[in-house]
């Protein structure tokens, strides 16, 4: 296929981003092909931080061929000869596993045209953000660019860059042999494919499983997930990561898709599903999440850096019970001012499970207030 | 080797300074203090730069520590599955607070957010090796296996 027919069957396919912003992955590539630039690159995500997420660990150690076949796909449809594989320090493990294949693959003349770099990260979150991720590679400390200019037109050494996730990349080469239709038929319709989740917290299976995008919430912790242990009842659920919102029962019948999730105020994010029974402390947990934020922060913005220290000041004086209501007020008036003026989507989403939680779970913050 | 062969091999790599980091880190258990000014000498870029990299990244240590490096996952699954009954339990056994290394320079604790390991709250992970589903009681075994090495 030329590159033009690959971005084509890639865009008609309506892939979009498994990392979390849910772009059009087959537009991003065409932005990156129409780019005029000497060189081009190839930038795969796994850099997976987001607690309770490991999906893209587990695609790379049972197939780490579909990644490299996606993102060989990728340098041939926008003109990259140079790949990278940003994956995070946590997972040595993973290096050698990745190595092996891109040799397996080179052996079989599989990568003449393209080559392939596994670069570790060293434990920064922040480095999951597409523009830090690149500064690291670049080897600085991982800081956010401003933006535009966007990776596709000025990314790696300022040269035309996609970056994609792992899960994205790994879903290309079935796009490729099977078409656009068939993918586009599987799942909801404007998020269509599979998800993986991963399950913690409170259920019975605290595993991995890939679903259909039209899976609901509750299909995932009820069917898959097998329920509550202990006969316990459910009291919040939080899908995408730390950054995601926490959602009440009433929502539970949305499906697992990138636009139902923002319809009901909260994000797909990167499929991580942690579940809370009635026994859990909410407040104690939002206390450790906005501890998270404040360590993760990179410093670079003000609304960031400030934001998350104050949320995790405000979160621990309200978990040892010497909150104030107006403490509340200002958690949400500097959550509503983060979610907008921060640099990036760190410290965008860094109040949401805040922010969620007071809307859904108010009394829980009530009964802690002096 | 020391560190000046380790940061040659890295030295034409783009951008490498970070990979040179793991390399040392990796026979040092740390970055020294010399080994980031070379780094900054031979990467061409000036010493606070060298540093502000050494210092952005929480693997990365430009203090001496214990030799066996115990990350314990603080993270919301893992802080929900009883990780501060795990962390109280490595700082009796090996008589330190988070934070510091045993007199002996055999162990250092850390905290570390999620460590991908999800499918077996609580985590710790030793040198970069995961253990999961891991219980108060369990910590004397575990170390054990360190104690000798």
């Amino acid at each position: 296929m030329k590159p033009e027919e690959l971005i084509d069957e890639v865009r008609q396919s309506k892939l979009r981003g498994r990392g979390g912003a849910g772009f059009n992955c087959g537009q991003k590539w065409y932005f990156a092909y129409t780019a005029r630039a000497d060189e081009k690159f190839v930038i795969c995500n796994a850099d997976e931080g987001e607690p309770g997420t490991y999906k893209d660990r587990i695609i790379m150690e049972n197939d780490p061929h579909v990644l490299i076949e996606g993102m060989t796909i990728c340098a041939t449809a926008i003109g990259a000869r140079q790949g990278y594989i940003y994956l995070r320090g946590e997972y040595p493990q993973v290096v050698n596993i990745l190595n092996t294949a891109i040799d397996q693959a080179k052996a079989r003349g599989l990568l003449d045209d393209f080559d392939i770099e596994v670069r570790s990260g060293a434990g920064a979150y922040v480095c999951g953000e597409e523009t830090a991720l690149i500064e690291s590679i670049e080897g600085k400390r991982g800081e956010p660019r401003y933006k535009p200019p966007y990776p596709p037109v000025e990314g790696l050494w300022n040269q035309p860059t996609i970056v994609n996730n792992v899960e994205t990349f790994a879903a290309v080469p079935a796009i490729v042999k099977n078409g656009a239709s068939w993918y586009a038929s599987i799942g909801h319709p404007d998020y269509p494919g599979t998800k993986i989740v991963t399950l913690t917290g409170d259920v019975n299976n605290r595993t991995f499983f890939e679903v259909p995008t039209n899976t609901t919430i509750r299909e995932i912790i009820y069917e898959f997930g097998g329920g509550i242990p202990a006969g316990k009842k459910f009291k919040a659920v939080q899908v995408g990561g730390t950054s995601g919102a926490f959602i009440p029962e009433e929502n539970l019948d949305t499906p697992l898709a990138f636009d139902t999730m923002t319809a009901i105020g909260a994000t797909l994010g990167s499929g991580a599903v942690l579940v809370l029974d009635e026994s859990r402390n909410l407040i104690d947990v939002l206390t450790r999440i906005s501890g998270f934020f404040q360590h993760e922060s990179c410093g670079k913005c003000a609304p960031c850096r400030e934001g998350t220290m104050r949320l995790y000041d405000l979160m621990l004086k309200v978990n040892n019970g010497t909150g104030k209501p107006q403490d509340i007020k200002i958690m949400q008036k500097l959550g509503n001012v983060m979610a907008i003026s921060c640099l990036c989507g760190l410290g965008q989403a860094a109040p949401a499970p805040i922010l969620s939680s007071l809307e859904h779970f108010p009394a829980d913050f009530n009964v802690k207030l002096m | 080797m020391d560190y000046k062969e380790i940061l040659a091999q890295y030295r034409d790599l783009p951008g490498g300074i970070i990979e040179a980091f793991h390399a040392i880190q990796d026979e040092f258990g740390y970055l020294p203090e010399e080994a980031v000014l070379e780094a900054a000498r031979g990467f061409a870029i000036p010493v606070a730069e060298a540093f502000g990299i050494a210092t952005f990244y929480s693997m990365f240590s430009v203090k001496p520590r214990g030799k066996n490096v115990i990350r314990i996952c603080e993270s919301a699954p893992c802080h929900i599955a009883g990780a501060t009954e795990v962390i109280a339990a490595l700082e009796r056994e090996l008589g330190i607070k988070m934070g510091e290394s045993t007199s002996c320079g055999r162990f250092a604790l850390e905290f570390t957010e999620c460590v991908g390991q999800c499918q077996g709250t609580p985590v710790i992970t030793i040198n970069g090796k995961p253990y999961t589903n891991v219980s108060p009681a369990a910590i004397p075994n575990i170390l054990a296996e360190y104690k000798q090495a």
